[in-house]
């Protein structure tokens, strides 16, 4: 028998069947107020407190959304929607982080399904991993498709990911309260 | 039997939902920068965000101000004390300043200039940022209700700030000028080099388009240039930091942002800006024939009752009727130290002056005398004359 690779990679740390990995929701008011707080957070911090501009919440909100409900499509509808309102608030076209946010939804939904981001260790390598996949994406978007001209700096980036995976595990656990198991 | 679509449903949903954000982004990029094809999400976006922003703001405020005039109130008397000391010393140097202004409006006159005004600002506070460090731009509480139009500029004390970019309802989107699509006239203060100051994508400041073999000092300060018709012109837009030269035939010059862009919490929005020459009181009186006098020799001294009869009209201090009055010399030509006159000439000498021209010779030297109000009340400090012809002849403007 052929056994599928990512099975082979994540047996010490997932479930061995689809049926035991757990699955949540979250009620509407949790779906749409958690989003629009990270994102109004996102806009009205750094104006008090200039360092915070290197955390990027509605980024992490997505990846947690996404690998909670462990849907493809939910976590790729919830990325857009949360990029598009987040691209509103900017003078650029709109659709920068709509796009970057939809490949990390679906990205983070689809490790979801076969991995158990429950643990700490686990949601710290899942928020690096993806926070340089959005920022791959929207520079390679900005500068290739808007003719944007972008600065990108590899320890910039880094520092901001390992900074914005140290929130995740904190900020994860706060939201972790507000599932619902199906 | 599965079909396509049932078999890739989620890789096709992905891709469907990124093309349509392309194909978005690429009508947004071919249209103009000011299309309001995407404007109702920003709407709902702005409408969703800025009232939390508004509360907060407006909460934070109250309680800061009930603090510090309520309870905090530690060392105001002395501060009270400084402060005064300070409006004296103050008005002291506004005297100064304003023979300078006074003179520098009629210069301006003569050469038919035509000033802009900031006749009409707005206070507005900062309730939030873009939220992207692409996008360097700040959310004001005010909108379109309160007056606020798109292109009006935006400023602190300490100097320009940017220009709004989006007017909502009861909010603003103003792009800061450390953005890269922002771009503000500007000269430099000493040498006058005319250029472009804009932003760059790491959220710096540089001055563009002065030539590589023109020489730019660190230290050397950035006017507004007001060729933009955003910014009125001589606002302080920066320092210069750095200069090095780039691989084209333009200087790399850095620039500091006279505003702290980085903590902005009050801005003014200037809503009504007006270009007209000088103000008519300090020119009203000026005709090119006082001009040529002002030119000649100067004229004698009028008797003590005319003289008298003039010093209730002396407005400023005249320094070149003082340095007469100590060495014992009649003023020469005093007009050129009044308020109204042009610089200093030469000394005095009796000369074919027609009798038109003596009398504000005699005002001015009334008014060096130590009796005389020094006040800065503006008022013309020659009074209007008729040529020879009869005929007013106004100063022509160019």
């Amino acid at each position: 028998m052929r056994l599928h690779p990512f099975r082979l990679i994540s047996v010490p740390i997932t479930y061995t069947s689809g049926e035991q990995i757990e699955v949540y929701r979250f009620s509407i008011p949790v779906t749409v107020l958690v989003p629009l707080a990270a994102i109004f957070l996102q806009a009205f911090l750094p104006l008090r407190f200039p360092f915070f501009s290197v955390f990027e919440l509605p980024l992490l909100v997505t990846i947690f959304f996404a690998v909670a409900r462990r849907s493809q499509v939910a976590g790729l509808m919830t990325g857009a929607l949360i990029g598009l309102v987040q691209d509103s608030l900017t003078h650029q076209p709109i659709g920068l982080y709509g796009i970057a946010k939809s490949v990390v939804g679906y990205g983070a939904s689809s490790l979801g399904v076969r991995l158990d981001v429950e643990n700490a260790g686990a949601r710290f390598l899942l928020t690096l991993f993806f926070y340089v996949v959005h920022e791959v994406v929207f520079f390679t978007v900005a500068r290739g498709l808007v003719g944007l001209q972008v600065a990108w700096s590899w320890p910039h980036e880094m520092g901001s990911a390992f900074a914005n995976a140290a929130l995740a595990l904190p900020l994860f656990f706060l939201l972790d309260r507000l599932k619902q198991k199906t | 039997m599965e079909t396509f679509f049932s078999r890739y449903r989620n890789i096709t949903i992905l891709v469907a939902i990124l093309f349509a954000q392309v194909l978005g982004l690429a009508v947004q990029v071919r249209r103009s920068s000011d299309s309001q094809s995407a404007r109702l999400i920003r709407v709902w976006a702005v409408g969703a965000v800025t009232p939390f922003e508004k509360s907060i703001v407006w909460a934070q405020n109250s309680g800061s101000h009930l603090w510090r005039n309520y309870f905090y109130l530690r060392g105001v008397r002395q501060e009270n004390r400084d402060l005064k000391y300070e409006i004296e010393r103050l008005r002291l140097e506004q005297v100064r300043l304003s023979q300078d202004a006074a003179q520098a409006r009629r210069l301006q006159a003569l050469l038919g200039f035509r000033e802009q005004f900031i006749s009409k600002t707005l206070p507005a506070q900062v309730i939030g940022f873009s939220g992207s460090e692409l996008s360097r731009a700040v959310y004001i509480d005010k909108g379109s209700n309160d007056g606020v139009k798109r292109d009006m500029a935006v400023i602190t004390a300490d100097g320009v700030v940017g220009k709004i970019l989006h007017v909502y309802s009861s909010a603003s989107l103003v792009l800061l000028i450390d953005d890269q699509t922002s771009g503000v006239g500007a000269f430099l203060e000493g040498s006058r080099l005319q250029g472009v100051l804009s932003g760059t994508p790491a959220g710096g400041v540089v001055l563009e388009k002065i030539m590589s073999d023109e020489v730019v000092q660190p230290g050397e300060k950035i006017l507004t240039s007001g060729g933009d018709r955003i910014f009125p012109k001589g606002l302080p837009a920066g320092v210069v930091t750095g200069v090095s030269r780039s691989s084209d035939a333009f200087l790399n010059i850095r620039v500091r942002p006279a505003a702290n862009l980085g903590k902005l919490e009050e801005v003014l929005v200037i809503t009504q800006q007006e270009e007209k020459p000088p103000p008519a009181d300090q020119n009203t009186s000026l005709r090119a024939v006082d001009i040529l006098a002002n030119r000649l020799p100067s004229v004698p001294d009028q008797p003590p009752a005319e003289a008298g009869h003039h010093a209730a009209d002396a407005q400023f201090p005249v320094p070149g009727a003082e340095t007469n009055r100590a060495t014992g010399e009649k003023p020469a030509n005093a007009q050129a130290a009044a308020p109204g006159g042009a610089p200093a000439k030469k000394p005095v000498t009796e000369s074919a002056v027609p009798s038109s021209m003596q009398q504000p010779a005699v005002a001015t030297q009334a008014a060096s005398k130590p009796g005389a109000r020094k006040t800065v009340t503006p008022k013309p400090a020659l009074p209007p004359k008729r040529s020879q012809t009869g005929a007013a002849s106004p100063v022509p403007s160019h």
